[in-house]
């Protein structure tokens, strides 16, 4: 008897080493059948979180996106006129949320995905994606992990390796040499930053003098104040979503706490302007007032005309006609597949299937609204400039940041 | 840890615990009348707070707080009206789970209304001025907090002992049956308990979302949770109670999270009401259950 159940339990372990390699092989993508556009429309899923902590900043990627269908709604592939048709589902900025969505948007037969806002759904999704042979493309999830070794993942903005490395420098060369670090549990992007920012502010000869955490949801953060104000730290460093932003600096200010806050991306919304913001800086992929790129400019007032035609865009745009960089993003993500959709024009293909779309992205080289665009072997957006900004007295009444400067890798 | 972040950390975690105390005392007073763990407290003390938001839109602050207690009153005793009083004679689960039915509509129609977004509360100038104390820096609001909590549980202790109101309420929690035989109006006492709850609701909305300005529709679940832990754990039924275990729940969460394990703070709140459910299931203050044959 006990010979055969250890047989048994061998069996079953090579039986999960088998199906382990079975998966790995499906990610191939000669394996992968991808989904066929029937008729003449084509579907593209939008994946954004429009609810949950970060519903805000999904929201407005969403409008990006919304304006650039409107701008370019259909496409002609081989003499057929296809209506780009926009599929949208919230992803609740819940990593279970998250698959489920995805999975709601395959069966509804998308052949390319948008989004999402947030790494951490992202990185959930992913694999769900890739199975199906759908392609996604990526707004504004920093984080590497959601990428790599998936063939089917895109991303439009730069990674938070070289987002934590800008801020680190930023706070060296400001003269600050100890930082505290304020993360939040479990969140992929948010540890991710912290993590990134950690090692390169200790390899440029600074000192993490506290690293708190907080939990989803958390809305006291007294206690962990307390800790970050007695450690001494002249910079504090919090990667997080708007809604805690908005919760922090005021505790901040209260706690009498005068150090240097330091952010990232998801900082860039009007809704954590306020008097306790001012002199916080972070780093975004875009700024509307630069005028050095054509396209930005006429995406910038046309995107402010779209937004002031219904009085809810603007609501959801934190009450302003300010172009966040995640509509920018939002929008060309769109530019992204539409251009993988046109490449396909010419080519022998009888029927459009999302995984000749996924590799006519791999080639898709254009001019976008946050710089020019061309992926690498993962994936990734070729990118290599950030853009800084800050909250100054002005913006308060504004309620637009001032820009700072750029910063590129090739300045590091 | 030096004595300064000593005594900021204890400020904090004292003040966080008063509003876990002020809520802890509608959830123990509702059971001790109706002997109802009234699910739906935590989702009244959210509506009161997009009450305040709407409020503050059109009137200046002082007045804004005189309507939203006044609002979240009238809907704690509509709720009472509407999900409770027709269960009155059902078995005690039908109206736990009427409660439990009342929170998720809350919840919901809340959602339909504001949307999930979360909303800025609105920030009361006099409340979030930064006041120090020698090296101690800290809002007027998270210092005033626990006075105002005290002050409240003074008047309330005084209503329960001295009035006849409080008597009646006593006589009532003691025996519903007899009670009424007695010639006590008990749907009148009903009514107050709510009132008394819902108002000290209200104050502990306007006292927590100053210093933590954003209102999303699920945001009174987890306090409203703790709370009931905290009433659990000084003894559910006694008002005293009520607030030891709110202050000692907000201080423990506080000091968790001072030693740098915040992921383990709510957790601990929760391995509390599994230790206290064990070993005294009648909490600090309980009165000892004495079965009746």
């Amino acid at each position: 008897m006990k010979k055969i159940s250890i047989l048994l339990v061998l069996v079953m372990v090579f039986s999960i080493f088998a199906v382990g390699c079975g998966g790995g092989g499906g990610e191939d993508t000669d394996v992968v059948a991808g989904i066929d556009v029937e008729g003449t429309t084509i579907k593209i899923g939008v994946f954004e979180p429009t609810t949950g902590e970060n519903g805000g900043g999904g929201i407005q990627e969403v409008l990006g996106i919304r304006y650039a269908n409107s701008l370019y709604p259909t496409v002609d592939i081989n003499g057929t006129t296809y209506d780009i048709q926009l599929v949208e589902v919230d992803n609740q900025s819940d990593k279970t949320a998250a698959v489920t969505a995805a999975q709601s948007l395959v069966s509804q037969g998308v052949v390319t995905v948008l989004g999402s806002y947030g790494s951490g759904v992202s990185i959930a999704a992913g694999p769900t994606f890739a199975e199906a042979g759908v392609p996604a493309i990526g707004c504004s999830c920093t984080n590497p992990q959601v990428t790599l070794g998936n063939d089917f993942y895109f991303r439009a903005c730069f990674l938070d390796p070289f987002q934590g490395t800008v801020m680190a420098n930023y706070a060296i060369d400001a003269g600050y040499t100890k930082a505290a670090v304020i993360s939040q549990n479990g969140d992929d992007y948010s540890t991710g930053l912290a993590g990134f920012f950690k090692q390169a502010y200790t390899d440029l000869g600074g000192e993490i003098v506290a690293d708190e955490t907080y939990q989803t949801n958390e809305s006291d953060f007294n206690a962990i104040l307390t800790t970050v104000k007695a450690s001494g730290a002249e910079v504090i460093f919090v990667p997080s979503s708007i809604a805690t932003a908005t919760l922090i600096l005021p505790q901040i200010t209260a706690n009498g706490i005068d150090a240097q806050v330091l952010a990232s991306d998801t900082w860039e919304n009007a809704a954590i302007i306020s008097e306790d913001a001012v002199g916080a800086v972070f780093s975004t992929f875009f700024d509307e007032k630069d005028e050095s790129n054509a396209i930005a400019k006429e995406f910038v007032d046309g995107f402010k005309v779209f937004l002031n035609s219904d009085a809810q865009y603007l609501t959801w745009n934190a009450g302003t006609d300010t172009v966040a960089a995640v509509s920018a993003l939002g929008y060309d993500t769109y530019m992204a597949a539409y251009h993988a959709l046109e490449a396909l024009d010419g080519t022998d293909i009888e029927v459009v299937n999302s995984v000749a779309i996924r590799d006519a992205l791999v080639n898709v080289q254009f001019d976008g609204v946050t710089g020019a665009i061309a992926f690498d072997e993962n994936g990734d957006a070729i990118k290599d400039t950030a853009y800084l900004k800050t909250v100054t007295e002005d913006s308060v009444a504004t309620k637009e940041f001032s820009f700072v400067k750029t910063q590129s890798v090739a300045e590091l | 840890m030096d004595f300064t972040s000593f005594l900021s950390y204890c400020l904090a975690g004292i003040s966080v615990g008063s509003i876990y105390a002020l809520i802890a005392i509608g959830y123990t007073m509702v059971y001790g009348i109706l002997r109802l763990i009234n699910f739906a407290h935590g989702d009244v003390f959210m509506m009161s707070a997009y009450f305040m938001i709407f409020a503050m839109g059109v009137m200046p602050w002082y007045l804004s707080m005189i309507v939203v207690i006044i609002a979240t009153i009238v809907l704690g005793v509509l709720i009472e009206k509407a999900a409770y009083k027709p269960l009155r004679t059902a078995p005690r689960m039908s109206i736990m789970i009427s409660a439990i039915g009342v929170s998720y509509f809350l919840q919901n129609f809340a959602t339909y209304l504001f949307s999930a977004l979360p909303k800025a509360y609105p920030s009361i100038p006099v409340l979030n001025k930064t006041i120090k104390f020698g090296e101690v820096s800290t809002s007027l609001v998270t210092f005033i907090t626990p006075i105002l909590t005290i002050i409240a549980v003074f008047i309330l202790m005084f209503i329960i002992k001295k009035t006849k109101v409080g008597m009646a309420m006593r006589a009532v929690s003691k025996d519903f049956e007899t009670a009424q035989l007695m010639g006590i109006k008990i749907n009148d006492v009903i009514s107050i308990t709510f009132v008394i709850g819902c108002f000290l609701a209200a104050l502990g909305s306007i006292l927590y979302f100053t210093p933590r300005p954003s209102v999303y529709p699920l945001v009174g679940s987890l306090p409203g949770l703790k709370c009931f832990i905290a009433a659990v754990f000084g003894g559910i039924g006694s008002i005293p109670g009520a607030v030891v275990g709110g202050f000692l729940i907000g201080l423990s969460e506080t000091f968790i999270k001072a030693a740098g394990y915040s992921e383990f703070s709510d957790v601990f709140t929760f391995i509390i009401l599994v230790i206290v459910l064990m070993f005294r299931p009648t909490g600090l203050f309980g009165e000892k259950m004495s079965e009746k044959v």
